[in-house]
């Protein structure tokens, strides 16, 4: 329920403010986001600076790093996570209260990064938790990292109420902790949210490709040179 | 304190010790390495009371395509295939070394006597070492896994171990 725009400036000016429940609701959510202090890697290195006063995560309602799970709305995951690191990880998630966000900061956490190919490194922490913002870089700057909040904040201003994930009663919130097995995980990832994509038309280190019938799309031709027009 | 120097006293001092000179380190046959540790920390010339680091090293010919080394410490058996223990010794009283001590083992009998008694700082390390490589150090007071979790098998720093593929539906 939406008040029109013109009518409500046109208020504004006359010392009416009008707003709606679930636009004041989401202005609170968005402007005190609470992050989990926790870091894994380097990336924890950008993401102390963006907290301190020269970028000053603060000016976007996020400086409150909290040292408990149960306090925490946003989870950075900033860094490297090994296989021995992710089923905390997922268990810190899980203890988060609703509504709960996650940003997957650097290279290492959204693939593996350098570290891809390694045998203690998950690919990617998107395998096991559901991750609303990916910021490439290694490792992203201080900037970089405001950037993903504020894209953060937009997608929390275009939360419904009634219709977030968290709210709703039959949703299972618990997401399935990974365990420790003879090669690596146990499952290799939850299969209720992530698919590994295999059509990656990429090489290993050991040169296979990944998909190898994989082809890539033929560049369009180009287009033939025209003859000068021909004086009459 | 020159490589020869040490050597003749090693070979005065330890009995039936066979040495092998490998740029500036030593190469000592497993059945010797505690005796000349032993020697090189309680001599009043050496005192190499600090042992600094143990690493683990994986020597795979078959898959390097090189022919099997000659001189291996005088052990005919490991012409190719071996895994190798350095230790670096230093000393914090005399203010010298490396001393460079280096044991080979078989790789699919990899087993050595561990330095822990002598030196305590090489717990952990020769821990490290025995997971990541599988070197099995004899004598160790508390020898499992330090780095991965105890339900893992196998050694992945050895350089045929396959890691697991990730990208399985």
């Amino acid at each position: 329920m939406a008040v029109d725009e013109g009518l409500k400036n046109e208020l504004q000016k006359q010392g009416i403010f009008v707003t709606t429940l679930n636009e004041i609701y989401n202005w609170g959510r968005r402007s005190s986001i609470w992050p989990l202090q926790f870091g894994l890697a380097c990336c924890a290195i950008e993401m102390i600076a963006t907290a301190c006063a020269k970028y000053d995560i603060a000016r976007f309602g996020a400086e409150l790093f909290r040292p408990s799970p149960r306090q925490a709305d946003l989870m950075i995951v900033a860094g490297t996570v090994t296989k021995k690191m992710a089923p905390m990880v997922v268990r810190l998630y899980n203890q988060m209260p609703e509504p709960k966000y996650v940003i997957s900061m650097g290279a290492c956490a959204i693939s593996g990064g350098p570290f891809r190919d390694g045998y203690n490194v998950l690919k990617g922490i998107d395998r096991y938790i559901p991750v609303d913002v990916h910021i490439p870089g290694c490792p992203p700057r201080p900037e970089a990292l405001l950037d993903g909040l504020i894209k953060l904040q937009k997608k929390i201003d275009g939360q419904k109420i009634d219709q977030m994930d968290g709210y709703k009663e039959e949703k299972n919130c618990e997401y399935p902790v990974p365990q420790y097995g003879k090669k690596g995980l146990e499952p290799m990832h939850n299969p209720d949210t992530f698919t590994p994509r295999l059509d990656w038309p990429e090489k290993n280190t050991k040169g296979n490709l990944r998909m190898p019938n994989y082809k890539p799309q033929a560049a369009p031709a180009a287009p033939k040179p025209q003859p000068p027009p021909v004086q009459p | 304190m020159n490589i020869e120097e040490i050597k003749t006293d090693l070979l005065k001092h330890v009995p039936g010790l066979e040495l092998t000179v490998e740029g500036e380190s030593f190469v000592v046959p497993k059945e010797k390495l505690l005796e000349t540790a032993r020697f090189l920390k309680e001599n009043e010339k050496y005192r190499m009371d600090y042992l600094s680091c143990v690493t683990g090293v994986d020597y795979l010919a078959a898959r390097q395509g090189q022919p099997g080394q000659a001189a291996v410490g005088g052990q005919s058996e490991l012409a190719s295939d071996y895994l190798e223990s350095v230790n670096h010794l230093y000393s914090m009283e005399k203010k010298q070394g490396p001393i460079v001590l280096k044991v080979r083992v078989p790789r699919n009998n990899p087993r050595m006597p561990s330095l822990t008694p002598l030196y305590r700082g090489a717990e952990y390390q020769e821990r490290e070492a025995y997971d990541l490589f599988g070197i099995v150090y004899e004598g160790h007071p508390d020898l499992r896994r330090i780095l991965m979790w105890d339900e893992f098998e196998g050694h992945p720093m050895r350089k045929d171990y396959v890691e697991e593929d990730q990208d399985v539906r």
